[in-house]
């Protein structure tokens, strides 16, 4: 029986899951922010292509998002998302063999409003070939104090199931001897404040539990091996924790310019169990070139700089002494040291559709981002043994990817 | 001041503080109370606020984009949620 590691990390489809929380978030956010104080998210709909290419991975995929509020106190929201993911990345080269595969995911939610109270129940259902995963949450938001502050508190709750894939007989399967659980549970409190007529501040405070299967099946640890000639390094499985626990507080800032103009600084504080520390800046500008409402028409231009760091969780490294050389052992690169810096920029085309009176405004949109991680002890493995390098000298790994989003909104 | 006073002066001025402490006390906790019936009033009016109705002023103002982009960072390091509600989506590595 042969082991192919045909699929995604499972740090990945963690992130996934929380990817999952944040999306329900999404409309704790939207419900936060001022422009919509007290009354339902718009009416809109969202098609996007987005594409992320680099550190030999391409994903790729369609997302649509649908909200359409019935009556006065009651909004719908149905999304669909899809990920077409081909993947010969370092840590597949390394332990595993190039895939391919595709990740759903479908999530509804209702949004009921009551007085200067929303409330949103959600589900949101993942699935791809060797990882399910459900989620549900619900989500509370108050304005107060004359509408200048909206209080939300947000809870999820996860259930997911992790598999294994291995090929067998040229058929790829889920192994029958693998199969664990992962649960996720969230804590979410946001206040928004309205500071001044041209400032707002974002305040957020979360908190997330893990508990169950929280490693990678596919990736694998190294550790020192003198009798491996060349490389000096031998593959061993890894060895996670099963419970995780983090909190993060950040803060956002955004000021309205005079020339009808935005900028917005954003820090962001993450601390968990596992020995990570890692800061977040950012910075993003708004810039509308024309009103369409003098010619029917309008151009958004914004641009964005982040810049993150980490430190390297506490039962990782790049390579291990000797085989289990303690009780937790983790390689992934997440967990590693390292910095990240991104840069974005983006322009929106916004348009009326003639003979479309039901349709308020449209938008064509196009972002992209480059990213550049910088990491500090994760080695680029696949160079030892070329005659160069041997285990512990090879390079530092830095990922270079862009990422392209084209979408097209519309209210009604 | 009155025929107490003029025997013992001492007790009387203290009487006289332990008095206008208590009506102190007295107006602070009734103009509290008072305060804690009174609506705070916003210092930002609502028609003040025409520059937060301006779609640029929306912390996520794309959600279906800005879910995506915070998932590509939430997938490729360790620090997750506080996101400000904006974020997830996509399984990528």
């Amino acid at each position: 029986m042969q082991l192919t590691m045909s699929v995604t990390r499972t740090r990945a489809k963690l992130a996934l899951r929380l990817g999952q929380c944040a999306k329900a978030l999404a409309v704790l956010g939207l419900m936060g922010a001022p422009a919509v104080a007290d009354v339902l998210p718009d009416d809109r709909a969202d098609v996007l292509y987005h594409n992320y290419d680099g550190g030999g991975i391409t994903i790729q995929g369609p997302s649509v998002l649908v909200r359409k509020k019935v009556g006065d106190n009651i909004s719908f929201t149905g999304s669909y998302y899809e990920d077409l993911i081909s993947s010969a990345s370092i840590d597949v080269k390394l332990s595993a063999s190039p895939y391919h595969e595709t990740r759903k995911q479908e999530g509804g939610s209702v949004d009921f409003l009551h007085g200067k109270t929303i409330y949103t129940v959600g589900y949101i259902h993942s699935r791809e070939p060797d990882y399910t995963a459900n989620t549900s949450y619900f989500a509370i938001s108050q304005n107060m104090f004359g509408d200048l502050t909206t209080v939300s508190f947000g809870y999820r709750r996860g259930w997911d199931n992790v598999f294994r894939d291995i090929k067998v007989n040229g058929v790829i399967q889920n192994d029958p001897a693998f199969h664990d659980r992962a649960d996720h549970r969230a804590y979410t409190l946001s206040v928004s404040q309205i500071l001044t007529r041209n400032a707002i501040l974002d305040l957020n405070f979360g908190a997330i539990t893990d508990q169950g299967y929280l490693a990678n099946p596919y990736r694998k640890v190294r550790y020192f091996d003198p009798t491996i000639p060349g490389k000096q390094f031998t593959l061993a499985d890894q060895i996670y924790p099963r419970t995780h626990t983090s909190s993060a507080a950040s803060v956002q800032y955004k000021y309205y310019l005079p020339y009808r103009a935005a900028v917005t600084g954003q820090y962001r504080f993450y601390n968990d169990t596992w020995g990570i520390t890692g800061n977040t800046f950012e910075v993003d500008y708004i810039q509308p070139a024309f009103d369409h409402r003098i010619w029917g028409g309008g151009l958004v231009f914004d641009g964005s700089l982040r810049f993150y760091t980490q430190n390297h969780a506490n039962f990782y490294s790049d390579l291990f002494p000797r085989a289990l050389y303690q009780n937790f052992e983790g390689r992934d690169r997440e967990l590693a040291a390292f910095n990240s810096y991104s840069i974005g920029f983006g322009t929106a085309y916004e348009f009326h559709i003639p003979g479309a009176p039901w349709i308020n405004k449209s938008s064509i949109t196009f972002h992209i981002n480059h990213l550049l991680i910088d990491y500090k002890d994760f080695r680029n493995a696949l160079l030892a043994g070329n005659g160069t390098f041997t285990a512990g000298t090879e390079p530092l790994y830095k990922l270079n990817a862009n990422i392209f989003q084209l979408f097209v909104s519309v209210w009604y | 001041m009155g025929v107490s006073s003029k025997l013992n002066p001492g007790a009387s001025r203290f009487g006289d503080a332990r008095k206008s402490c208590t009506k102190c006390m007295v107006m602070l906790v009734v103009l509290g109370a008072l305060a804690g019936c009174a609506p705070i009033q916003p210092w930002v009016k609502p028609y003040e606020r025409e520059h937060f109705a301006d779609p640029i002023m929306a912390f996520g103002r794309d959600p279906i984009s800005a879910s995506y982009i915070d998932h590509v960072y939430e997938a490729r390091e360790g620090s997750r949620g506080a996101t400000g509600g904006v974020g997830g989506g996509c399984g990528c590595n």
